[in-house]
């Protein structure tokens, strides 16, 4: 601890030194050709090709974060719905539950060619794609929400005879909320993969510019891209825990802090 | 009238709780359940709820209609205000009564436990004893004719502990509803209730039935007066001589 700066802005800069001796060094050994470049390209050149191709950067980021949000957007309501479906009725739980699990284990890179042939070169396929990585951890945490209530607040809405629906609405859903949104984070990071997956085999966006700067040796291109969908997965994370801010501030005294502390 | 004719209970994982039990609590009353913990005490006071079935026997609640339940936690909820905690029942009890006339009912109810202030207020902005008056208006609201109550205090300091034991006898008096309060402090029993039972350790067995030798005006000059000294000494000596009590 004594050795942590007290300033905060020299704590949330430190990790900026690493990235600028890393990237130095990076520098120094391409241009010397002690790294060639075909293997890792120039930090600056990267940068370089951020500016070059801006045009194309930008229309790739639009359409992957189309993509990817559809796909998450589809998934959450699809999951939520699963979900509640699941957790209201044992029937559904032995019925699709083990579906549900499995859909987790499916190797989004071996089916993407076959979400071609059923939807076709373009968007379609893509939001599919980002949508199958992007269901399951929405399931499993709405799920676990849904099935973590206080067992004592259950017995007060059974005590005053509260149907099903009521206490879906008014006590299982709330209570649910903090679980949805830590699945919704973990969904956010995946949906922009699998996006990203599906544009290498159905054309466009961010995924399609890795793929073809890739067949002409433009590893500027590749890295300028990747860093844009790795920016594109942290921003998602960032609106998504914006909005659970928002919604679970009244909540807790110390929501706000607490997220600090563990991000610290 | 609550009656309990041989009502025991047995759970799978550990064994008898509650040994066959004959218990009747005339419409009114205030009963305290004493006893260990652990005794099973709560388990029959779940019983008596509905929240749990007795293994054997019959449970007689006439009037179920309108039963309140305090836990040992307040158990609000933290995405309502404290006027929405209070309406909860209503809301949940009927469907087409009007949102003003369940917010009126609930305000008068946060009145009477001293929280007409605190409507808008979210459960975190409150203290533990401000927590366990909102939960007590909630059980309030409906105007319970059974009110059971598990160990609702002993999370309270003293001071808050007390007046909320006085604002409770009040609330009865006024409303002359069925009482059940189970706890483990043989004084809060005593400055609580008309009636005492007294359990065994697990699995719990009625070992004292007694009737309070207090006046039913009590206050805090009580808890200093020599007929509450007695009252405890009358219990701790049937407590202490009760041989199953570890």
């Amino acid at each position: 601890m004594s050795e942590m700066p007290r300033n905060r802005w020299s704590r949330s800069l430190l990790p900026v030194i690493p990235l600028v001796i890393g990237s130095v060094l990076i520098e120094v050994l391409t241009r010397t050709s002690v790294i060639p470049t075909y293997i890792l390209p120039a930090p600056t050149e990267v940068i370089k090709s951020l500016f070059d191709d801006a045009a194309e950067y930008v229309t790739g980021f639009r359409s992957t974060a189309i993509g990817a949000v559809g796909g998450l957007a589809l998934s959450f309501f699809v999951g939520i719905f699963i979900a509640i479906a699941v957790s209201l009725s044992s029937v559904m739980r032995r019925a699709f539950l083990p579906y549900a699990t499995f859909f987790q284990t499916v190797p989004i890179i071996a089916i993407a060619p076959m979400l071609v042939i059923w939807f076709g070169f373009g968007r379609p396929t893509v939001i599919a794609s980002a949508f199958i990585v992007s269901l399951f951890p929405i399931i499993a945490n709405s799920i676990l929400g849904l099935q973590s209530t206080d067992p004592q607040l259950v017995d007060l809405f059974r005590l005053h005879r509260a149907s099903k629906l009521k206490t879906l609405c008014k006590l299982r859903l709330p209570s649910a909320l903090p679980a949805i949104f830590s699945g919704l984070r973990i969904a956010s990071g995946l949906a922009v993969i699998g996006a990203i997956v599906g544009e290498f085999i159905a054309g466009g966006g961010l995924g399609e510019v890795v793929d073809s700067a890739r067949t002409q040796q433009r590893l500027d291109k590749v890295f300028a891209a990747v860093l844009l969908s790795s920016l594109l997965g942290w921003f998602l994370i960032l609106i998504i825990d914006f909005i659970s801010r928002i919604m679970l501030r009244s909540w807790y005294v110390g929501e706000r802090s607490n997220l600090e502390d563990s991000s610290r | 009238m609550i009656s309990l004719a041989n009502v025991d209970k047995k759970f799978a994982a550990t064994g008898e709780v509650v040994k066959p039990l004959n218990l009747e609590i005339p419409d009114g009353q205030f009963i305290s359940f004493l006893g260990p913990s652990g005794c099973g005490k709560s388990t029959l006071l779940r019983i008596i709820a509905g929240l749990e079935t007795s293994t054997n026997g019959t449970v007689n609640v006439r009037e179920t209609k309108r039963i309140s339940f305090v836990f040992q936690e307040p158990q609000l909820l933290p995405w309502r205000s404290v006027l929405e905690n209070v309406r909860l029942p209503l809301e949940l009890e009927s469907e087409q009564a009007e949102r003003s006339d369940q917010d009126e009912t609930s305000r008068q109810a946060l009145i009477r436990v001293g929280l007409g202030e605190a409507l808008e207020k979210m459960p975190h902005q409150l203290s533990g004893g401000m927590k366990m008056r909102v939960s007590l208006a909630r059980a309030l609201v409906t105007k319970p004719q059974i009110l059971l109550l598990d160990e609702p205090f002993g999370a309270l300091d003293e001071v808050t502990r007390f007046r909320l034991q006085e604002d409770l006898r009040s609330f009865w008096r006024a409303s002359r509803m069925t009482v059940v309060f189970v706890t483990h402090s043989m004084s809060e029993a005593a400055f609580l209730a008309e009636r005492q039972i007294v359990f065994s350790a697990r699995p719990a067995r009625v070992v004292v039935d007694r009737l309070s030798g207090l006046s039913a005006k009590r206050d805090d000059s009580t808890r200093l007066s020599a007929e509450f000294a007695n009252e405890v000494r009358e219990l701790q000596a049937r407590f202490r001589s009760n041989e199953e009590y570890p």
